[in-house]
């Protein structure tokens, strides 16, 4: 079935699954119970987990196969939000242009930054992707502000034309994006006993355009393109050697990539109207390099993975203060109780960039191959420790 | 490529699959009836409050912090009870707001439109926050509130000076008690004439970035139009750190005032770096070489040290005030934290306080319920003295302060001098004013 290999087939499926029914695993806990504060089965958090995955997915495209190393790309992504808003200010608040001019200008300008970035490789590839997107940053925060904003960042108005919609609602709001009469931001609640689960019209959305950005990702990765450019990762010299001029294959590698960031970006201003210049930052470069290391480079899953994790604690980490902290452990002793709270504080709220550093750098010590290559040990570990190696036909196939 | 047998039959299918599909989730947010998003149907209430707490502010988004704390506390009787004794409106009890107890839950906007909104939409949709509240920053809080407008619920903005927030940029469900740009620019221009005469050169240094340009003009235009003249005005990044290059400009310039548009960090830097630079003891055009900063805070101050002294600003409440309401928050914040409130910290609780007493009021967590009873609602008791919120463009008209950095300090926070307290009516402005002008409140949203 789709022309996929029976293993690739099951991958495939098992996203499905996994992002179909998110609503119920996210949420495994009762709405009232104090475990609560871990559900992240909102909507909001759900869109940035399958928005980001696509991103990450994208990235893996070019870092997982080629090896290039791209400190800007979240340049592209914030450049695709741009082009939606642009699109929801100008057209309608349909999703669907918006999210097809998006990616068509993050292929644009990917194309443009790519084929100046691409005549070096290694470092100074990196550093010429991180030039430009801080530039590109830096255009956004000031000098384009007619255009982006600045720092307030691109909104919808009141009185913007969207010639094929309307420009506000009878009741005298801003309409909210939808696809064809259906609001992304519409959910219906189903309540089962005390768990709470929410379906939401956005995140069902992006979920459907993650799986065929998932089965295009498979396809490319098994393709003899694909193949080509994991041949520019174990060898570039080599390749050139042979007379094969390998800037085609890195520079389409690039933009397909970019491709991704835009469409990632033009579903987050489509599920939340607004396109601010930081999320062009470097951090949001960095933080995309962080999923895809973290998750598993050159493996299909892996980056969706990677943008799951960051994602969840950014948000559920962060939320966690002294007081909720206090409440769980208020049945200890108060000396004890103020003990584990002084020490557990650091790590938790705002402390969440640590305990996410601190992960981080145990899987790039222990897991080199990240969350993935956990996944294929504890597998093979249940499996009777077979050996020290897990099997080529299991669930991932590093690039290399 | 992959076959494919395309039948009638199997479109036909497919087809009516796809429309009961996409039929199926209207059917059911059509059962999901709530009279407005959030309403709080147990015996509590819960308040979002999103606040910086890493990045450039974090030490307002701390104090913020404090004050929403303090507040809630007063709110459900616990404490002295702070300014609820001495705000002119008693409908607060101390029993909660309409008797449901007060629960809060917090987040980090990491001074970033993005994740600011993240954070407030995760206490919309997952804690069920009926009203957010906080930020220290002027994009987030224009950004928050936007998107509080989308999912109806009130939005009550923290420090955020920008006259965008409720200018340009203002929203029905959005409103603002902190005062702004064009509120500065009209309490400074007087005293500075006074101080310095109506014959100056000033050379201004601005944030490059939206609050920075809006303080520039308010500060522009009402110091021209008592004579000063405009030499330059540059902008300097907002990452800058090492402002010396900006300086040395300024003297060739001619110009005998340089006005900072810096706040936070930005500010400490510019100022440190103009006073190193000996501007201070400089002759211009016979006379002493100025320094104007039109924010001030007291945080601010604390990191530029010495070099305040005797430069004039503006803010909005000072812990020094010597009114009912200021010294009874003074009283209850320093007895539960050790050390005085600063601006931002004041602004949030009186927010806090504001919101509770209006649906107190409107007896309805509504928002436009709450919107309505808070509109041209005129308070007193909060500091600040008699104070107006605007139904038209959800404004707080107060009195302002103009500061001055403290020759000799007693104590770390005893760092600024109030210098004059200018009265509301000289800082009010028309709401279709050109620095305000562009925008549309639209109407309350209560959200479903």
């Amino acid at each position: 079935m789709f022309n996929l290999e029976k293993s690739d087939l099951t991958l495939l499926i098992a996203v499905a699954v996994l992002t179909l029914f998110a609503p119920f695993i996210l949420n495994p806990f009762p709405a009232d119970s104090a475990m609560a504060q871990f559900n992240a089965g909102y909507p909001d958090l759900m869109q940035r987990f399958v928005i980001f995955g696509i991103f990450a997915i994208g990235f893996n495209i070019l870092f997982g196969l080629t090896g290039y190393l791209s400190f800007g790309h979240a340049a592209f992504l914030g450049v695709g939000s741009y082009a939606a808003v642009w699109m929801f200010k100008l057209l309608s608040m349909n999703v669907i242009p918006a999210i097809i001019l998006s990616v068509i200008v993050a292929g644009l300008f990917s194309l443009l930054i790519g084929f100046i970035s691409l005549r070096r490789s290694g470092i100074y590839f990196s550093i010429l992707t991180l030039a430009f997107a801080q530039m590109m940053f830096a255009l956004a925060y000031s000098v384009l502000t007619p255009i982006t904003g600045g720092e307030t960042g691109l909104q919808l108005a009141l009185d913007d034309p969207r010639i094929f919609g309307q420009s506000q609602t009878p009741e005298g709001n801003i309409p909210v994006p939808g696809l064809f009469g259906l609001e992304m931001r519409d959910s219906f609640d189903l309540a089962i006993g005390s768990w709470v689960f929410t379906f939401n019209i956005g995140y069902y959305f992006c979920a459907l355009v993650l799986i065929a950005s998932f089965y295009l990702a498979i396809r490319i990765f098994r393709s003899p393109f694909g193949m080509m450019l994991r041949a520019v990762k174990s060898n570039q010299q080599r390749m050139n050697y042979t007379g094969l001029n390998t800037r085609p294959y890195t520079l389409a590698a690039f933009v397909i990539s970019g491709m991704y960031a835009g469409l990632a970006g033009g579903l987050m201003a489509s599920m939340d109207p607004l396109a601010g210049a930081e999320r062009m930052q470097w951090t949001a470069s960095g933080e995309v390099v962080l999923m895809t290391i973290l998750g598993g480079a050159g493996t299909l899953i892996g980056p969706v993975l990677g943008a799951g994790f960051i994602k969840y604690f950014e948000n559920i980490f962060s939320k966690i203060n002294a007081t909720i902290l206090h409440e769980w452990f208020a049945f200890l002793p108060d000396g004890l109780e103020d003990f584990i709270v002084a020490i557990l504080y650091p790590f938790i709220g705002k402390g969440w960039h640590l305990t996410l550093g601190i992960l981080f750098m145990m899987v790039v010590i222990f897991l080199p191959g990240g969350l993935v290559e956990g996944g294929q040990r504890i597998a093979a570990w249940i499996k009777g420790r077979k050996a020290g190696k897990t099997t080529a036909g299991g669930k991932t196939e590093p690039a290399e | 490529m992959s076959k494919s047998d395309v039948s009638r039959r199997g479109v036909l299918k497919s087809g009516a699959l796809m429309g009961a599909g996409v039929a199926l989730p209207t059917i059911f947010t059509a059962q999901s009836a709530h009279a407005f998003t959030n309403e709080p149907t147990g015996s509590t209430v819960t308040l979002g409050f999103n606040v910086p707490q890493t990045g450039p502010y974090a030490d307002e988004g701390a104090d913020e912090l404090r004050a929403y704390q303090l507040a809630v506390e007063h709110l459900n009787g616990g404490g002295d009870g702070g300014m609820m004794n001495t705000f002119s409106s008693k409908a607060l009890k101390g029993n909660g707001i309409l008797g449901k107890e007060v629960k809060y839950v917090t987040g980090d906007t990491q001074t970033k439109s993005d994740a600011a909104r993240a954070s407030a939409k995760s206490m919309i949709e997952k804690d069920g926050a009926i009203m957010i509240t906080g930020g220290s920053s002027s994009g987030v809080a224009v950004a928050v509130q936007a998107l509080c407008q989308e999912a109806g619920v009130i939005f009550m903005a923290g420090l955020t000076h920008s006259n965008d927030t409720t200018g340009k940029d203002k929203r029905a469900n959005g409103f603002r008690h902190f005062f702004n740009s064009y509120m500065s620019g009209a309490a400074l221009a007087p005293v500075l004439k006074n101080a310095y005469g109506a014959d100056r050169k000033a050379y201004h240094l601005t944030a490059d970035y939206n609050w920075g340009y809006t303080t520039e003009e308010a500060v522009k235009s009402s110091t021209e139009a008592m004579g000063w003249e405009t030499v330059a005005a540059v902008k300097t990044p907002l990452t800058q750190t090492d402002f010396s290059s900006y300086i040395a400009p300024v003297l060739q310039s001619g110009a005998d005032t340089l006005v900072l548009n810096h706040y936070g960090g930005n500010m400490v830097n510019s100022l440190t770096n103009a006073v190193q630079f000996g501007l201070r003891d400089k002759q211009v055009n016979g006379k002493d070489f100025q320094i104007i900063v039109p924010l001030y805070s007291r945080l601010m101050a604390k990191g530029a040290g010495a070099n305040v002294k005797g430069i004039f600003g503006s803010t909005n409440w000072h812990w020094s005030l010597q009114d009912e309401g200021s010294k009874a928050f003074v009283r209850s914040f320093g007895t539960k934290y050790g050390f005085p409130p600063s601006q931002a910290a004041h602004t949030c609780y009186v927010q806090t306080m504001l919101y509770a007493d209006a649906v107190e009021r409107a007896g309805s967590f509504a928002p436009c319920a709450v919107a309505e009873a808070l509109e041209d609602f005129e308070f007193d008791g909060l500091g600040n003295g008699k104070t107006l919120y605007r139904g038209a463009d959800h404004q707080c008209f107060k009195d302002v302060l103009v500061v001055k950095g403290k020759e000799n300090p007693t104590s770390e926070f005893d760092l600024l001098e109030i210098v004059e307290v200018t009265p509301a009516a000289q800082v009010t402005y028309d709401p279709n004013h050109p620095q305000f002008q562009g925008g549309a409140l639209g109407t309350c949203n209560n959200g479903a």
